[in-house]
This record gives structure tokens, sequence and C-alpha cells, in this order.
């Protein structure tokens, strides 16, 4: 382990975050609000650990993946630590431990809030609050790597440790390059977005931090009911924005560089809006005597689709109403999840797909012992080593879902609260059934189960491997 | 500039390594899934999987738009074939990697026919490397420029030089030679000198001299050149040939020790005046039968390093105390290790064809439409000596050198007019047509002549 490194990365994130937290503070200028201090404070707390963290260049810029894993996970770690420090100094949520709780399930694009009620909160929290999602959707390192020149050649495994899917690819050449370009997307769809809802009858303020909670599939709302208030319109123009951003950005790339053919044919895209559209159609069925005309029930069925699949976490409806069948599909869209590369969480599209080709694979291999096949991904065969990776991350997924639902059950609620509180957190989805469906709220977990459910949200978030190399005493063994 | 490497091996991955840190787009290619994962990992390059002449592969790889193409893999026809692909696709230059002997008469037609840009053959590099070195065994260094006119040497000034000691103006007033210091490096200090500047023994020098000058001034500076008049050559490859070529048509006679009959044979034919001995070069008997202890220069070119190591030591620990070493090394990587071994020069082919490469990208770099030919790193500094012609109107153009007002530390250090090569002073200028040698430090990132005026 490259300690060197790994402070002074720590360090330039946190300078980015004390950048970061100035838009609350600006918020608070303009409602007038006293509580703007508190950011004040935390943005320059952030800003004096981070130049005293990256004062001094290390000697050895040298960025193993080692290292890339650890200082990700780490910086995940104390980015929440430190951006949940003013919720608690200006008093909007008094309890430190349920500040981080709120925060990592901010910057994980979460979105499970520990507040019963939002509006009676400051501006300035609020946008905070729909702001770590933005900035944690796109990742905080790609963010990083597009705007500090830093490091030279091996920063790559910052970006792979951080970037969810199985495979983690640059656009081109250069990964700085790649980073703007990136971002450049995200910032063109939230702009687009947030002028859309504006112009369609929401209010900006909201307009904003519901733009935020919307591409970073995060699904913090500034209002008690979330998106139930919304006029039909507003809610499908974000049905429509949260289904674009669980879709891999390579995507957009493609259709940036005018390669049509290559984005028409990314198999994982047609897959995702596949299962999308299946989920629509069966759930419309299945709810149609709940409301009055077509154009409701799939209006609904659409949005809570969309908000499931790629983890947003919005509700324009109780879908703990829903019967049993539909509930079911959400919980499956919940662990599926969005596509990899994209702003979204859960196990990702790719994934399955690999899993369910190496499951067919495996059965033929049963029938003809012989039998040879190479599984293909997008025309192109899958090295063994991510279809090993794929197979291992669906496994650690499993028992850390397991452990969870043990652990987090001491608390002693029911068992769909307790699954889907974990399904919820780990898969970065917010809303879950019953104690903890989408017009309820997690507070009533005692710390400890707080703790897990933060780990787990981190977890899914970072997908699993960096949390679990952090726990790892081999990974902080020192080699220079 | 957008490059694309195609070939992922030794070459490929020094080329890709140094191109990235100086700041182009770089694209490799390979077929060979774990050399990719390790490169882009630890480079920040753009590796993709593919084959080196397949037209969609290297599509994907953006041929269409990139600057340069160069085919490192092994198979020369691949290569070709690459280079081909790319002339055909985009507007871009190519270099080649062509080692197979057979092509060698060819290379002409390659770069014409073709339309490559530059053809290497690294065991023809390496050979014209090691025979320079017998040239001029005291030297570290040695490039030419304009055509081979004029040379560029890099060498250690001795303890007893008549130099040391002395300013450099005393290079013209006692020595009354043609020779122009250009670089003096001591310890880490690299300066380009003045007249006034005084140099002391140990530190290292670059001269710049008309082609065959240059043992003159080593003559009158006291420093022996002792001319290597025999060498002698252990193992029979492709380099080995080469080398003796050289060596041959420079009067140095040469005897080659072989292992292998009928590659003993075929030398035979291809070098009627060199001397083959068929033996096995591990034999310290032989070695000694054949007078490895009188010989003015040795060296070990067989095709395992481990060998050569081991001959070079022996050669060293048995030989003339001034006997010109030359060890081969291909493979083995610990340069530490080996610069401590006491083995004399050596040589890499393919960190030569690295280096030949980069040298062609870097002249490439200065801009379209500058008149750069030639970009040299000085060895171990940050000073690069650069060779342009003049082509067209420039602003430094036909003003006496003393009125231009020159960058610090730039030199202009020669003038080829013509047939006439001459160190200019201050009443010279610089005119169309001309070919100017000049040094100057990295910091400047001079492209372009116009560059080393002070703006």
């Amino acid at each position: 382990m490259n300690y060197g490194i790994v402070i002074y990365v720590l360090g330039w994130i946190l300078r980015i975050e004390g950048v970061l937290l100035l838009l609350p503070c600006v918020t608070a200028l303009i409602y007038g609000e006293r509580a703007g201090f508190a950011y004040v404070a935390g943005a320059a707390i952030a800003f004096v650990l981070g130049f005293a963290l990256s004062f001094k260049k290390p000697r050895s810029t040298k960025v193993y993946a080692r290292e890339g894993f650890v200082v990700v996970a780490l910086a995940w770690l104390v980015m929440s630590l430190v951006g949940a420090l003013p919720f608690t100094l200006c008093g909007d949520i008094p309890n430190y431990l349920n500040a981080v709780f709120e925060t990592v399930s901010g910057f994980t694009t979460t979105g499970a809030s520990i507040l019963p009620e939002v509006e009676s909160l400051n501006h300035c929290s609020l946008i905070w609050r729909s702001f770590t999602h933005w900035v944690g959707g796109m990742g905080i390192f790609v963010f990083m790597l597009a705007v500090v020149p830093l490091l030279g050649g091996s920063t790559f495994n910052l970006m792979k440790a951080e970037s969810p899917g199985p495979v983690v690819g640059k656009f081109v050449p250069k990964i700085r390059d790649s980073a703007v370009i990136l971002y450049g997307i995200y910032l063109a769809i939230t702009v687009t977005e947030m002028l859309l809802l504006w112009i369609f009858g929401m209010p900006l303020f909201e307009a904003a931090c519901h733009t935020f909670g919307t591409v970073g599939t995060g699904g913090f709302s500034v209002k008690n009911v979330g998106y139930m208030g919304y006029s039909p319109i507003l809610q499908n123009i974000t049905t429509f924005f949260m289904i674009a951003c669980g879709i891999n950005f390579q995507f957009y790339f493609y259709l940036l560089a005018k390669k049509f053919k290559l984005a028409i044919g990314m198999s994982e895209v047609r897959a995702y809006l596949t299962i999308i559209l299946t989920s629509i159609i069966l759930i419309s069925f299945n709810v149609r005597g709940m409301y009055t005309t077509l154009e409701e029930t799939v209006r609904h069925a659409a949005f809570q689709v969309g908000t499931i699949i790629t983890t947003t976490g919005y509700a324009t409806y109780d879908f703990d109403k829903w019967p049993e069948f539909s509930k079911s599909i959400l919980l499956i869209l919940m662990i599926v999840g969005a596509c990899a590369g994209s702003t979204g969480g859960g196990m990702k599209i790719s994934r399955v797909v690999i899993v369910v080709k190496g499951m067919r694979k495996e059965l033929n291999s049963i029938i003809h012992p012989r039998y040879i096949k190479k599984i293909q991904f997008d025309g192109v065969p899958v090295a063994h080593e991510t279809v090993r990776n794929t197979n291992v991350f669906i496994a650690i997924y499993f028992v850390i879902m397991i452990l969870s639902v043990l652990l987090v059950s001491v608390d002693n609620h029911d068992f769909t609260t307790n699954f889907t509180a974990v399904s919820a957190t780990l898969n970065n989805i917010g809303p879950g059934l019953s104690m903890v469906g989408p017009t309820q709220n997690f507070s009533f977990y005692s710390g400890f189960s707080k703790c897990i459910l933060i780990f787990d949200m981190l977890a899914g978030r970072l997908e699993i491997f960096p949390m679990l190399l952090l726990f790892a005493p081999a990974s902080w063994k020192k080699y220079t | 500039m957008k490059i694309i490497i195609v070939g992922c091996g030794k070459v490929g991955g020094t080329l890709a390594k140094q191109l990235c840190s100086e700041g182009h787009d770089v694209t490799v290619l390979d077929k060979d899934a774990s050399k990719l994962r390790a490169m882009s990992s630890g480079y920040d390059v753009l590796a993709l999987e593919g084959d080196a002449s397949s037209y969609s592969d290297l599509k994907e790889a953006g041929v269409e738009d990139a600057d340069i193409l160069i085919a490192v893999t092994d198979s020369d026809e691949k290569n070709l074939l690459c280079c081909l692909i790319g002339r055909k696709t985009g507007n871009l230059k190519a270099i080649a990697r062509v080692r197979n002997p057979v092509y060698n008469s060819e290379v002409e037609f390659f770069r014409k026919g073709f339309g490559l840009a530059m053809v290497i053959n690294p065991e023809m590099a390496a050979a014209s490397e090691i025979a320079r070195m017998f040239r001029f065994p005291s030297a570290i260094n040695i490039e030419t420029f304009a055509k081979g006119h004029i040379e560029l040497l890099t060498f250690h000034l001795p303890e007893h030089s008549k130099l040391a000691g002395k300013p450099l103006t005393y290079i013209h007033s006692k020595l009354h030679t043609d020779v122009l210091v250009v670089m003096v490096k001591r310890g880490d200090q690299v300066t380009i000198p003045s007249g006034d500047f005084v140099v002391q023994a140990g530190d290292v020098l670059s001269i710049v001299t008309g082609h065959g000058q240059a043992h003159d001034f080593f003559g009158k500076i006291g420093i022996e050149t002792n001319r290597v008049k025999n060498v002698m050559i252990v193992g029979g490859g492709k380099v080995t040939y080469y080398v003796a070529k050289k060596l041959i048509e420079n009067g140095i006679s040469v005897k080659i020790i072989e292992r292998d009959r009928t590659k003993c044979d075929e030398l035979s034919d291809l070098l009627p005046r060199a001397e083959i001995i068929h033996g096995d070069g591990i034999d310290e008997d032989l070695l000694l039968e054949e007078g490895i202890e009188v010989v003015d220069g040795f060296t070990a070119l067989t095709g395992l390093d481990e060998q050569n190591i081991m001959i070079g030591l022996f050669a060293k620990s048995v030989s003339k105390s001034n006997v010109k070493l030359v060890t081969k090394i291909t493979k083995i990587s610990f340069d530490d290790v080996i610069a401590g071994l006491n083995l004399g020069s050596i040589v890499n082919p393919k960190e030569i064809t690295a280096d030949y490469i980069l040298q062609f990208v870097r002249s490439m770099q200065a801009s379209v439409g500058s008149e750069m030919e030639n970009l040299y790193k000085l060895p171990d500094s940050n000073a690069e000596a650069m060779e342009f012609h003049i082509g067209e109107q420039c602003k430094a153009c036909d003003i006496p050198l003393q009125k231009l007002r020159l960058k610090k530390n730039i030199l202009i250090a020669k003038i080829y007019r013509g047939d006439h090569l001459f160190t200019p002073t201050g009443s010279d200028y610089m005119q169309v047509g001309d070919t100017v040698v000049l040094v100057a430090l990295r910091e400047h990132k001079i492209t372009n002549l116009d560059d080393i005026l002070e703006s």
C-alpha cells in the first residue's frame, strides 16, 4: 500500500467537496437562511483538511489496483462523514449518525431517508441533500479526473474502482478526455431535464432538486408526498429521464460520435429496454382495476418500473398497496438494476446477461460433456476473468444480503421490512416495502442497523469489492 | 497527435509509455488481452483487442483520423499490410518494423511504392550503432545530421586531457579545429556553454563536428582514440552479419565465431573478407586460442542474453585494458544491475528501435509546415539537438546572428550550405536552402525555427 498517494488523493477529494459545498452556501444566501453558516463551516473544514492532506505530492504516484480500490472506498467514507457535518451543525438533522446515513444515502444515490418529513428543512439542506445525488451518480473520482490534472498514467485504476459494471472502458485514449465527455453528457441531460420540468410548471428550486435526484438516480425529494403531488406531464418527463440515465453512457457517446449502428447494437441497452417494456405491460395488466383510465394505469406502472429498475426511488403511487405479483416484479427489478456504466445501481443488466448465458452453457455441458462454448457479449467473446469476476460478484452480493438481513433482524421488525430495507440500500434504490415503503422512512432502525445499512449502501454503489478490500489486512500492507 | 501502435511487445510497450508521457493520444492494438490489460492499467492509453491486418479492427482503433500508425508486431508481412491499410484509409504517416533481411533491398520500394514514412529493421539499427561504437571507442553516443555530414558526439573528458581546466575558446584559438562544444554536463547540471566556459575533467561533453574531423580533435586534446583495427564477434546471427559488413567497409578486420556449421557457411559466402571460425563461443580455450587477449574490439551477439553477459565478462577479464567491449542484451531488463557489471557499451535492439521511432515522431510533432528534419535528445540531459532545413523565408533568416535576439541557452552549432559546412560566427547568417543544426534546452519546446527568437 502506497500510503502517500492514498492520503494525497483523499486530500484532493476533500478539496473538491469543499467547492461542492459552496452550492448550499449560495442557496442559503439567496433564501437568507442562517443555516448557511453551517455549510460555510463545512466547506472550510473540507478545505483545511483537504489542503493539509494534499499539501505535498507523494514521491511515488503509482496507483495500483490495490491503492485504487482502497482510496475510492476510503474517499467515499470520508466524503460522507464530512458532508454530514452541516446537517448536524445547522440542526436540521441533530443526530450525527442520522446525518451520516442521510449523506451516504445521498452520495450513493440510494435516496433512503431517516426524515419523517422534509418540507420544514432549510433550502440549503434540501439542495445539498439532492446535490449529493448528482455528484455520487456519475462519481466523484470521475469528476476529479475530469477537472484535476493529477497523477499521470495510472489513474485508470481509480476510475475502474468507482465506475459500475463488469468491464470498464474508456471512450478515448486520454482518461481525462473520457471523464470530461462523461460529465459533459451528464451535464447536458441535467440541464435539459431541469429546463423541461421548469417550463412545465415546477418551481425552479424543486426542479433543480428533483433533477439532481433523477439524473443521479437517487430519489431524495423536497416534498413530503414526493412525486404524488405533481402533474402527469411532470411525472412523465421524470420517467423518461430516469430511464435515460439508467442507460450505459457509452450509448450516448456512440450517438455523439455518430456511430448509430454500434449504439443500436448494444445488447445491454436492448435487454434493459425490453425488461422495462415487459414489466410495464405486466404490471399495467395486473393493476388495471385500481385506476380509472388506461393512461393513468400505464403512467403509474411506467413511473414505478422506471424508478425501481434505475434504482431512483421516487414514487407517484404507494406501490406497497399493489397486488403481490406487481410487488414481486418490482422486487426482482430492484436486484437486477440498471445498465453498467450508467448512474443507476443494482447488480447491473450486463452481469445478469453474462450469468444467464453462463447458466445455459453449464446446463449444456452437463448434457454434452465435451461441449465447448465461449460466452459472447455484443458479438465479442467475454474474457474468462470477466465471467469469473461476475460469478464471484453475484455470490458475494447474496452473501452480504443474507448477512445484512440477519444482522438487521435483531431489531425485530417483520421480514418484508428487513429484506426490502437491505435490498433497497444494497441496490441503492431507497424505498422498500412494508415499514420502509415509499411513504415511510428508515428512522425507526437502531443505530447498529443503520451502520449495517450504511455499509450496504456504500458496498452497493462501489460494487462491493472496494468496501471488502478496505477490511482485508493484506491490502494495508506496506510494500515500499 | 493521435497515434496508433499495433503490437504491444517490448518495442510497442516502450513507445506507448513514452509517447503517452509526452502527451499524445495513444491507442494500442494487440491480439493478447493480458498484455493489453497490463498496458491500460499502467498507462493512460486506449487498449483494444484486435488483429494488425484487420481493416475493421484498425478502423475501430480510429485509423481514419490518426496522425501516425506504428506497426511493430512480430510479423513483417502483417506490419506492412497494416501500414498499407492505414495509408489507404487515412491521411497518416506509417511506420513499419521489417526485420527479415530478404526485404532489405526493398526498403526503398516500401517507402516510395507503399508510401511508408519509415521502415525500421531493429537488427540493422543495432548493427549501425555497434559499428559506430567501434569507430569511436571513446564516445558514449554518436548521432548524425545532414545525411551523415554532421556528427554529434558525446564523451567523458578524461583526467589527462589537455582541454581540462581550459575555456572553450581554447579549442579555436590554440587547437585550430572547427569543433563546437554544444553541451556540458557536470553532475546533474546541464549547460549550453558559451566560449568562456571552463571545462573540467570528468565533465560529459557533446560536440558537433563535420564527418571525420572528430579523430583529429580527439588527438589534439589528448584523448587516445585507440582506433579499433580488429574486432572479434561471437555469434553469427543477423546483427553479426550487418555489423561485420559495416566494419569491413570501414577497413576493420573481423573474426566471427559461430557454433552452427551451416550458418558459418552462409556467413563465409556473404562476407568473403571476414574470418569465420566454426566453434562454440562459450568455450574458454577457443576464445583464448583465437586471440581474445589481443583484440581491439570484442562483442558478444549471440541470441542468449545470459551467454552474452558471461562472454562479455570473460572478455573484460582477459583482454587488453583498453579493449572496446560491446554487449548485446535483448530481453533482460535489470538495467541497473547490468550497468554495474562492467560490460562496456550495452546495445539493445528493441530499445534502439523504439528510440528511432520516437525521434521520428518527435520531429513529426514539429507541427505541420515546420521544417524540422531531425531531433535528438542528448544522453541523460534535458537538452536537444535538432536539424532544420530552411525551406522558406523565416524571421531569423538573412540577419547576422549577432543581431538576432535568441532565447537563452540556444546555440546554433553548424550551418551546411551547398557542399560547405561551417561553424557560424556572429557575422554569419542563415538563408533559404541551408541546413542548420542547433542545440536547445527542452523547456523551450522548439518546433519551428522561428521559436528560437525571443518573442
